[in-house]
């Protein structure tokens, strides 16, 4: 493979703790040298580029995206799907199970996976915790990690029942990978399409108490602690896109005490509130719902006090007739993965003043440590070459229109966007380039 | 995947096509897409949707201001006044859909009367005898009747929020006529209509100060009702005190919600026992319990009984003057008694022709006809 030069940009790479001027080299899809500028001098490579006043960090790593491929390829594929995720400076995609049918075999995972379906980014998968993702009963966790899943998760709905759960997570421990829940207790929530709270009354829809999240993240917590006396292994729960207050203080608590639990934030739990939903707008309709602003400004302060571990976006397209329904019928999602740098930039280092370095190491360094990925978020020498360079100070509205997602259903159009990406490698590879 | 929703299929209703009348209306199709403007990110609350929907749309009496509802009063006396043979020129060979995705006694035919008093083509497509059975979108069933002529549509729907979607994606006044548990504001008119009428006031016009010192109790099923949320969303702003009571099952301290934004907002309260909100009552308005939105949860109904039903003795404890509504059906025997249903103080079935009254004029307005 070609070598590839990026020249003249501002390293930022928390893992290896530099921030500053340098050069990177790229050989055969790692990284083959990192110096200080103009040390490569003359060398002869296949391709330059110039990131002169641009940020040069390791590849975005996304643990939550739905690419909808098997089965759902009206909304997305593996293709689009990454293609957008590369435009956003993603280098790393985690393919969540609820396709048609359910990632709950080898067989379905090893499909996924296969480079025939034409992923342009590093594609990896959370198989589906129990068959069919129906809460019943364990997929075979030992075989599927194996063949490459990174974790255990049956996003969408939770995995309801204690036993079950306690069995996921042991199961998983044995492995070393975590148990991604979605927390949301569905006794609480049939029916509801929003927030619940006076927003959702004035609109005569059923709301969803912050309640049905913080109960099942409560319920976890309290099986890793009675999982960790009674068995020898230490699970990790990893709890997806939390939105409120209430769930984030007992992870909190729960990271205090030492428990393995980690957690991710979406760009629009941050960014917005239930407000968004406005006029029956169906772009804001996703699960978790978007959530008062005292529970957004306390998911923004778990960002900035590290009780959140990363930015996940929960990228779910879907196709426009089944967005310009009744709001109650409207199915729950955004897409996010071009938009997530540009939300988080502006949101929390512009507004919340988060140091660059810390968006970053949110978005590559610490994801990658939740799924476990060794060589992959972190531009040290020896790492996959997978590398984003963008332009942190630019100000640009995002276009639903011009994404490369099949799917254009996101309450970002024409939203401020600060930072744009400039260009994305993965494993030495040029993947997006504008 | 977007939840499907089946139509149990049932009796044939009426399907009275209209004779095919007036020409295709030119409205420009708005699509929802270009609601999604910037000012949307970071909470600043912008509802662009309002911008796309036809002039004369009546989806919530949210978007009514006081002046808005001062020139419907006036022109609901004005086509009142009129006599037959006039009142039917008024929207000769136009045509309105009427589009109901639930049952419906009074609201339709008082739609359905009042647009054919005015002159106009009516044409009704119901769920149940309709390409709605197919699986056929709300979107496709109002381009479809947008398509044959329809100039504007009255629509009733289980769905809140599906009559602002209809007028967004059809660019035709849309009349709602209950969407959900969210909005019915013909009732809220014709309920203010009536009150002004029983208490003796012109009702040809309103302003902020028209229902200064009256207190108006909402009682029973706050949280299912459409009726209740408009109502207490335009009374206040016309100077009357809201006061709503019901069990925290049915009225959900987020009720307060609803003054949240709105002028007179702060007149909006919770007073849980009925027999102290009644003793300060000029009106009471009586809520039907709504099973068929319950929605899984247990009611004691004889518990309800005992501390929510209108009966003669709470009736004859409160002022002599207290007025009794309900917008219907009623379910007598619980919420309120048959005697106080058809006892003096009882505005029910002035309720119901004011509901014609109303409706003409919400018609005319839609129309494009100005006073």
């Amino acid at each position: 493979m070609s070598e590839i030069l990026i020249l003249n940009g501002h390293l930022v790479d928390p893992a290896s703790g530099i921030d500053g001027p340098r050069d990177v080299l790229v050989h055969d899809g790692r990284v083959a040298a990192v110096d200080h500028p103009g040390a490569f001098g003359s060398l002869q490579v296949a391709e330059v580029i110039d990131a002169a006043g641009c940020v040069v960090a390791p590849g975005l790593i996304d643990i939550h995206v739905h690419l909808r491929e098997p089965g759902q390829t009206h909304k997305e594929t593996i293709a689009t799907g990454t293609s957008a995720a590369a435009a956003g400076g993603f280098t790393t995609v985690v393919a969540m199970p609820n396709t048609t049918p359910v990632n709950d075999s080898v067989a379905d995972l090893e499909w996924m996976l296969n480079a025939a379906r034409g992923s342009v980014v590093k594609l990896l998968a959370m198989p589906a915790a129990t068959i069919g993702s129906l809460g019943l009963e364990l997929t075979d966790y030992m075989a599927l990690v194996r063949a490459g899943a990174v974790g255990f998760t049956d996003d969408g709905k939770p995995v309801l029942e204690d036993e079950v759960m306690r069995a996921a997570l042991v199961a998983a421990a044995k492995l070393g990978v975590p148990v991604s829940q979605h927390a949301e207790d569905t006794r609480l929530t049939g029916g509801c399409s929003m927030n619940a709270g006076p927003v959702a009354f004035r609109l005569g829809l059923r709301g969803m108490p912050v309640e049905a999240e913080a109960r099942i993240v409560e319920r976890d917590l309290r099986l890793l602690r009675e999982i960790e006396r009674a068995e020898r292994v230490r699970p990790h729960l990893h709890v997806q896109h939390v939105s409120t207050a209430r769930a984030l203080q007992a992870i909190q608590r729960a990271k205090a005490e030492g428990l393995h639990v980690t957690c991710e934030a979406a760009p629009h739990h941050f960014t917005l509130t239930e407000d968004a939903v406005g006029e029956y707008d169906t772009n804001a309709k996703m699960n978790p719902p978007l959530r008062a602003e005292a529970d957004r400004q306390a998911v923004i302060a778990a960002l900035l006090d590290g009780t959140v571990d990363c930015i996940a976006t929960d990228h779910a397209p879907h196709a426009s007739h089944e967005k310009e329904v009744e709001f109650e019928r409207a199915a729950n999602g955004i897409t996010g993965l071009e938009t997530a740098l540009g939300l988080a930039l502006r949101v929390l280092h512009s507004e919340h003043g988060m140091p660059l370095a810390r968006v970053i190491a949110l978005m590559s360094a610490q994801p990658a440590v939740v799924i476990g990925l060794k060589d992959r978020g972190t531009l040290g020498v020896g790492s996959y070459a997978d590398v984003v360079v963008f332009d942190a100070g630019a100000e640009w509205r995002f276009a639903a229109k011009d994404s490369r997602s099949k799917s254009k259903n996101t309450p970002f159009d024409g939203a401020a966007m600060l930072g744009r990406v400039q260009a994305t490698i993965c494993e030495g590879r040029v993947v997006y380039r504008t | 995947m977007a939840r499907e929703e089946t139509h149990i299929p049932g009796a044939k209703a009426r399907n009275q096509r209209g004779s095919g009348v007036s020409g295709l209306k030119s409205g420009s199709i708005s699509e929802a897409k270009a609601a999604n403007s910037a000012s949307r990110a970071v909470n600043s609350g912008s509802i662009a949707a309002s911008s796309q929907v036809a002039a004369g749309s009546l989806l919530s009496v949210e978007h009514l201001s006081v002046a808005d509802v001062a020139v419907i009063l006036a022109m609901t006396a004005r086509l009142e006044r009129m006599d037959a043979a006039e009142r039917a020129q008024v929207l000769l060979g136009r045509t309105i859909a009427l589009l109901f995705y639930e049952s419906s006694t009074r609201t339709r035919t008082s739609f359905e009367l009042a647009a054919k008093s005015l002159g106009a083509t009516t044409t009704l497509v119901s769920d149940k005898s309709s390409s709605i059975e197919k699986g056929e979108s709300l979107k496709d069933t109002g381009l479809t009747l947008r398509a044959l002529g329809a100039e504007a549509i009255v629509l009733r729907h289980p769905s809140s929020g599906s009559a602002s979607l209809l007028a967004r994606v059809t660019g035709l006044p849309v009349l709602n006529a209950g969407d959900g548990m969210h909005q019915h504001p013909s009732q809220a008119l014709l309920d203010l209509r009536t009150i002004l009428l029983r208490l003796g006031r012109d009702a040809s016009t309103v302003d902020a100060k028209t229902l200064d010192g009256i207190t108006l109790v909402i009682t029973g099923d706050i949280l299912h009702s459409r009726v209740a949320r408009s109502n207490a969303m335009l009374l206040p702003r016309l100077g009357a005190r809201v006061v709503l009571c019901g069990p925290p099952e049915l009225l959900p301290e987020s009720a307060l919600g609803m003054g949240e934004g709105i002028d007179g907002g702060g007149n909006i309260e919770i007073e849980r026992d009925f027999d102290r909100a009644l003793a300060r009552a000029d009106v009471v308005m009586m809520l039907r319990i709504q099973k068929e939105r319950l929605a899984g949860f247990d009611l004691d109904l004889a518990e309800f009984i005992v501390r929510y039903q209108l009966s003669e003795e709470r009736l004859a404890a409160a002022s002599p003057k207290l007025l009794v509504m309900h917008p219907g059906p009623i379910i007598r025997g619980l919420e309120i008694t048959g005697e106080v249903a058809d006892g003096p103080q009882s505005a029910i079935e002035e309720q119901v022709s004011q509901g014609l009254a109303i409706r003409r004029a919400v018609l005319a307005r839609a129309l494009g006809v100005t006073a």
